[in-house]
Order: structure tokens, then C-alpha cells, then sequence
């Protein structure tokens, strides 16, 4: 036998087993991936922000005993009746057929105690939905699936969709595995095809029209309820400043971390900015139109935690908006499932393949047996108690920098741990005075 | 007859007068004077009213309309009548783009011309047109029925679900999986109908039927240059 060393086997980075998993998947398939969620990449997110906390220079609140307000009002620009909110979490969109009947009882249930508002999707507003949400915020798709004056007018706010943060640019499709006959029926499709959901509206295009769009809508409304804007991470700054010109109330921009239903991997993960690197520019294009805290900013897209919120509060949105992150807290990807799971091929924490609707937790499926397992009251407890958790840490750091409302948390309460994250949140570099990428930057 | 002028009156005070009509009033017949393109002109109705825009209109006149009768005594601009449940709406001129566009229900009648992409996207909506449509029109269009009495443009029916297309002139094009199919006795009574209630004298028997080839209903790589 031979006895000359040898170096070790490596394979190729270019070529790892996730890779090369892929090229096999779409060579035995001949199809894309579609999968649920949103991205998986590492990019630069929240947890690479500081606060820096009290000092000599600022004054700590005393928590328990000093107040430090939560509560946010969206939409102050033109509607009679802006939506309050207790706290600065909202639900963001998820559909009725991406989701269970129950799912989207459980999300407004838990909504509603914690004094927030949930948001449908595309397939139109469900009773079970509206009756267990205090503020319901009612999304206007391009599908138009389920769209009606009587429900427009039922809704506490409307959310003009023009992207999303997992495919800005993409239009939707619904797989035939998930129409049963009452979703069928909602969007006036026969059960069990696949529903497209196109990416873009039929009746306008550009800012121009969605100023008249919006006219529309209020005059349907009779100027009650604020109109909202959704954009994908894209280019925040314009796009802010053409929703802003449009006459949105608020803008609502989803990073490339926000959850979609069912897309392509390859769109998931390869177009959109990051969320942490939309919020500093949609707040100044509001600030260099004057209307920041005018027009109110949600942001959205791998808001997780109470740190999460008060970093992009400070940054200068008015709200974030959560998805995937609700649907965990009700129950998705539990461990406790992993034997099931691990029969769908895949793990807790990793299932992804939403469209399918095979999901063992009851939440991304129309089949009534799975669905069943999901006990709303339940559910939605578990997600008041997540959406309170969130708050009291989002108090709990403002306080800490001597804010009276979690408002007035602000970028010079911040530090970057990285150079890109300085750069994408305008933040000095930990240690420094550094922000990199502002003018008179001499990188 | 109740008139309501909009060089006296704004647009949400017109809107709010007949979108205050219910099944109980007695105010049955109106008029809006002066329209002179206006956007959103008797959008939201919900009563059996008939409406008469005495001029042109801009975009989304009769938007979501629910069981009102609107005549329009001029063209209309982009998305007329869009998203409607129910009801009438006749325009005596041309329509611009997305005539119809969503509507779930009702008549929508154009005696004049109607730009491209009539009929997108309809859920139910019957949508006559007395004259020709462009392009693209019926796209994803997913029931109710867009009947032509001119020529279609190209790409018509283009990703059509279980609408039906009824064309007496020419068809530049067909789009992907939309195809010809054989007009049966029913449709031509249904045609007829049609016709009829959008005071058309069109001879059913003239026209050809478009709709769902059903290929492209679930994915199949195979189809992939079809999308």
C-alpha cells in the first residue's frame, strides 16, 4: 500500500454540500425551489447595533417607577380616524389560505390583547378575522382576490401593497395543494389550481396613478381611515418619497428578512436590500420632505426581539411590523414537532416549505386535520405574552437611555459593531466617531 | 331629478350625496354636471340609483360600484367602474386603460372604443364593448364574460382562468393558453343577453368564442416557456 502522505480532502467553497444539494434538486426536478419565509443569509442586522445606555452625560428612567410611553398613532397625515396602538408592534400581512382559518383567529386574538393590529393578506378580509381584531388593517394586492367596498369600509386602515421585502418586484402563486373550496370560493378560482398573484396592479402604474388610487380609495372610505404604503426593501429613499408624494399616511418598507408564503429561492435571497440597511434612508427622504413623524414609517423584515424594535425605533421609524416571528411565537417550527418534521425531510427551525401545507403545527396549511391542532385561543395567548415581552425590553432599553417614550430613542443612542453596519444604520462605529459612507468620509 | 354640480360642489360632497342613497330613498335619479374629467366620480355607490355624468370623466369613475345604474354621456378614463360588485355602468365614448378592471360583477357597457387591457384581471363582471379593444385585454382574467363587437388586440385572454371572450372582428393575437372553442347554443343565448341588455344589435351568431386552454392551471416545467 502506498504510505506517501496525502493532503486532506477539502471541498471546493465555491462548491459546498449546500450547493452541490442544489445542482442535484434542479437536475433531477427541473424546477426552481419555492419555499416560505424569508432570507437565510447572514446579512448585517440588528444585532450588530449597541446602545449605549445612560452615563454622566444622560440620565437613566427608573424602570417600574418612571413611565415610558409605548403607545403610537399611525396615520395623523389625512385620515379622520388614525389607527392608535397601544404598542409600537404590529402584525403584518399573512393571507387566509397561506394561513389557516385558525392561524389568522390566533394572530388576531393576540393582536387585540396586546392592544395592536393585525393585517389580512391577499384573499381578502375573513369574518372570523375581523371579529377577532380590535384594529384590522386590510391589504389592497394586485390579486384584488376578495376585494370589496363592504370590506374596505369594515377595515381600521388600508395597506396599498407595491412589494415586499422577500420579493420586491415578485408577484405571488398559491399553490393548487392549498385551495380548498372556501378559499377557492374567496378568490372566484376553481379549487385546486395554483393561484397567481401578479406582480403589479392592474389598474396602475407609478406614483402618478397611485395618487389617484389613493383619492379613490378615499373617497370609497370617505377619507376615514388612514391609507398605508408597502414597499420592499428596494430603494427606500425614493420610494418613500414617491409614497410620501402619493399621499400615503404611512409607509410600511419590508427588508429582505420579511416572510413571504411561497417564492422562489432564488428571488428570496437574491433581490432586496437588508432591513437595517432601508430604515436611514426612508427616514431621510421623510426628514428632507418634512414629514418625518408626519408620515408615519412601520418597518419590517427579521424584527425578533424587544433590542430589535427599540434599534429601529431609534433609527427613526414610528412602528415595526412582525411576521415570521409571530407565527413562531403561535407555534411554527417547534421542536416539540421534530418527529414530524423530520418526516416532511426536513428539522424544527428549518421548515420552510410553507406552500405545501403539510405543516405540522397547523399554521401554514388548509388541511382541516392539521389545521385543527392549532387552538387559537392558545395560540393567541402565546402570542399576546411574545408581543408584551417585546414591549417591556423595547421599555427596558429606552429607559435606559433616559427616554420617557420609546419614541425619542434616537441614533446617537446607537453604535455599530461592524463597518458595514455603521454604514448601513449611519451609527459610529463602536470605539468611534466613525460613520462610514457620510460625506466627507474619507475611506 | 337631483343635480349635483361640481363647479359647486367638491368631489367628496358629490361622492358623500349619493353615497348616502340607500335601498330607502326617494332620490332615485341624479345628475353630475361639469364632470370635465374629474377623478373618481361615483365611486362606492350602494343603492339602486341611476347616475348621469353629463361630460368625460377621468380615472376610476363608478369605482366599486354596488347596484347603481351610471351612464356616462362622454369617455372615461383609465379603470373605469374597476372592482365593481354589481350594477350598470354605459359609457357612451371611448374607455381608457383597464375598463373593468377586477370587477367582481354588473354590466359594464362602452359604446365607443376601450383602450388595452380591458377587462384585467375580471371576477365575474360582464364587460360589452360596441367597438374595438387593444391590447392585452381579459389578461388573467378569471370569470364573467368581455364580449367585442370590433377587433381585439394583441394578446387577448393572455393567463385566462374561467372567462369567456366573446370576439365578432379580428384577434391580433391570442395570449398564453388562451384558444379558440366552440360556441354552443348556450352561449349564443347567453351572448344574446349580453347583447341585449347593452343595447347592442350585434348578431350573436357573427361572434367567436375565446377562452382556457387549462395548460398552465398548475406548474409544469415543461410549460416553462409558456409563462
Amino acid at each position: 500500500m502506498d504510505q506517501t502522505p496525502k493532503t486532506h480532502p477539502v471541498k471546493p467553497w465555491t462548491f459546498d454540500d449546500r450547493t452541490t444539494s442544489y445542482i442535484r434538486r434542479a437536475a433531477a426536478t427541473g424546477i426552481y425551489d419555492i419555499r416560505g419565509g424569508g432570507s437565510k443569509r447572514r446579512v448585517p442586522h440588528f444585532d450588530d447595533l449597541l446602545f449605549l445606555g445612560a452615563s454622566m452625560s444622560r440620565y437613566p428612567l427608573e424602570g417600574y417607577r418612571e413611565a415610558c410611553g409605548t403607545q403610537v398613532t399611525l396615520g395623523t397625515r389625512f385620515a379622520e380616524k388614525p389607527l392608535e396602538l397601544d404598542i409600537p408592534i404590529t402584525i403584518a400581512g399573512m393571507s387566509f389560505g397561506a394561513l389557516s382559518g385558525q392561524a389568522k383567529e390566533a394572530l388576531g386574538r393576540g393582536a387585540s390583547a396586546a392592544g395592536t393590529s393585525t393585517t389580512t393578506g391577499d384573499g381578502g378580509m375573513t369574518p372570523e378575522e375581523r371579529g377577532h381584531s380590535n384594529k384590522l388593517i386590510y391589504q389592497y394586492l394586485p390579486s384584488r382576490y376578495g376585494m370589496n367596498p363592504d370590506d374596505l369600509r369594515k377595515a381600521d386602515a388600508i395597506e396599498i401593497v407595491v412589494g415586499q421585502g422577500a420579493k420586491p418586484g415578485g408577484g405571488g402563486m398559491l399553490l393548487g395543494q392549498k385551495i380548498n373550496d372556501r378559499v377557492a370560493e374567496m378568490r372566484n378560482l376553481p379549487p385546486g389550481i395554483d393561484q397567481r398573484s401578479a406582480c403589479r396592479h392592474p389598474d396602475w402604474t407609478g406614483p402618478d396613478d397611485l395618487e389617484i388610487k389613493i383619492l379613490e380609495l378615499r373617497e370609497i372610505t370617505g377619507w376615514k381611515v388612514p391609507i398605508f404604503v408597502k414597499v420592499g426593501g428596494a430603494r427606500p429613499y425614493f420610494d418613500t418619497t414617491l409614497s410620501v408624494k402619493a399621499g400615503a399616511d404611512v409607509v410600511v418598507l419590508d427588508g429582505m428578512q420579511g416572510g413571504t408564503a411561497a417564492t422562489q429561492d432564488v428571488f428570496i435571497e437574491h433581490v432586496g436590500q437588508p432591513t437595517l440597511a432601508c430604515i436611514r434612508p426612508a427616514v431621510q427622504a421623510l426628514q428632507d420632505l418634512d414629514m418625518h413623524r408626519k408620515v408615519q414609517l412601520v418597518i419590517s423584515g427579521g424584527v425578533r426581539t424587544g433590542a430589535d424594535v427599540a434599534k429601529a425605533l431609534a433609527l427613526g421609524a414610528d412602528a415595526v411590523s412582525i411576521g415570521s416571528a409571530a407565527l413562531i411565537a403561535m407555534g411554527d417550527n417547534d421542536p416539540a414537532l421534530e418527529d414530524e418534521y423530520r418526516k416532511l425531510g426536513t428539522t424544527a427551525g428549518a421548515y420552510d416549505d410553507w406552500h405545501e401545507g403539510n405543516d405540522p403545527a397547523g399554521i401554514t396549511t388548509q388541511d382541516p386535520n392539521l389545521a385543527a391542532r392549532l387552538d387559537p385561543i392558545a395560540a393567541g395567548r402565546r402570542l399576546s405574552n411574545y408581543l408584551k415581552v417585546m414591549t417591556l425590553e423595547a421599555q427596558t432599553i429606552a429607559r435606559a437611555n433616559g427616554k420617557s417614550h420609546v419614541l425619542n430613542l434616537e441614533p446617537e443612542d446607537l453604535c455599530a459593531l461592524t463597518i458595514e453596519a455603521a454604514a448601513m444604520a449611519g451609527v459610529p462605529l463602536a470605539g468611534t466617531e466613525w460613520i462610514p459612507g457620510q460625506k466627507g468620509d474619507c475611506l | 331629478m337631483q343635480q349635483l354640480d361640481l363647479e359647486t360642489h367638491s368631489l367628496r360632497e358629490v361622492n358623500a350625496m349619493l353615497q348616502a342613497q340607500d335601498a330607502q330613498t326617494n332620490h332615485t335619479e341624479w345628475e353630475i354636471l361639469n364632470p370635465k374629467g374629474a377623478h373618481a366620480i361615483a365611486c362606492g355607490l350602494d343603492a339602486e340609483i341611476d347616475v348621469k355624468v353629463k361630460g368625460a370623466t377621468g380615472y376610476y369613475c363608478g369605482g366599486m360600484n354596488k347596484h347603481a345604474t351610471i351612464r356616462v354621456a362622454g369617455s372615461v378614463g383609465p379603470g373605469v367602474c374597476e372592482n365593481m360588485m354589481s350594477g350598470k355602468v354605459v359609457v357612451e365614448g371611448n374607455a381608457s386603460q383597464y375598463a373593468g378592471a377586477t370587477g367582481h360583477g354588473g354590466l359594464l357597457v362602452i359604446k365607443g372604443n376601450a383602450s388595452s387591457r380591458c377587462g384585467i384581471s375580471m371576477k365575474g363582471i360582464n364587460i360589452v364593448v360596441h367597438g374595438n379593444i387593444g391590447h392585452m385585454s381579459a389578461f388573467m382574467a378569471q370569470s364573467g364574460s368581455l364580449v367585442v363587437c370590433g377587433d381585439a388586440g394583441d394578446a387577448l385572454g393572455d393567463s385566462i382562468y374561467e372567462a369567456q371572450v366573446f370576439v365578432r372582428g379580428s384577434v391580433a393575437s391570442l395570449g398564453a393558453d388562451c384558444i379558440e372553442k366552440e360556441m354552443r347554443p348556450e352561449h349564443i343565448a347567453k351572448l344574446s343577453e349580453l347583447l341585449s341588455a347593452a343595447e347592442c344589435d350585434a348578431d350573436p351568431s357573427t361572434f367567436r368564442r375565446y377562452g382556457s386552454a387549462r395548460q398552465l392551471y398548475n406548474f409544469d416545467i415543461d410549460n416553462a416557456g409558456a409563462y
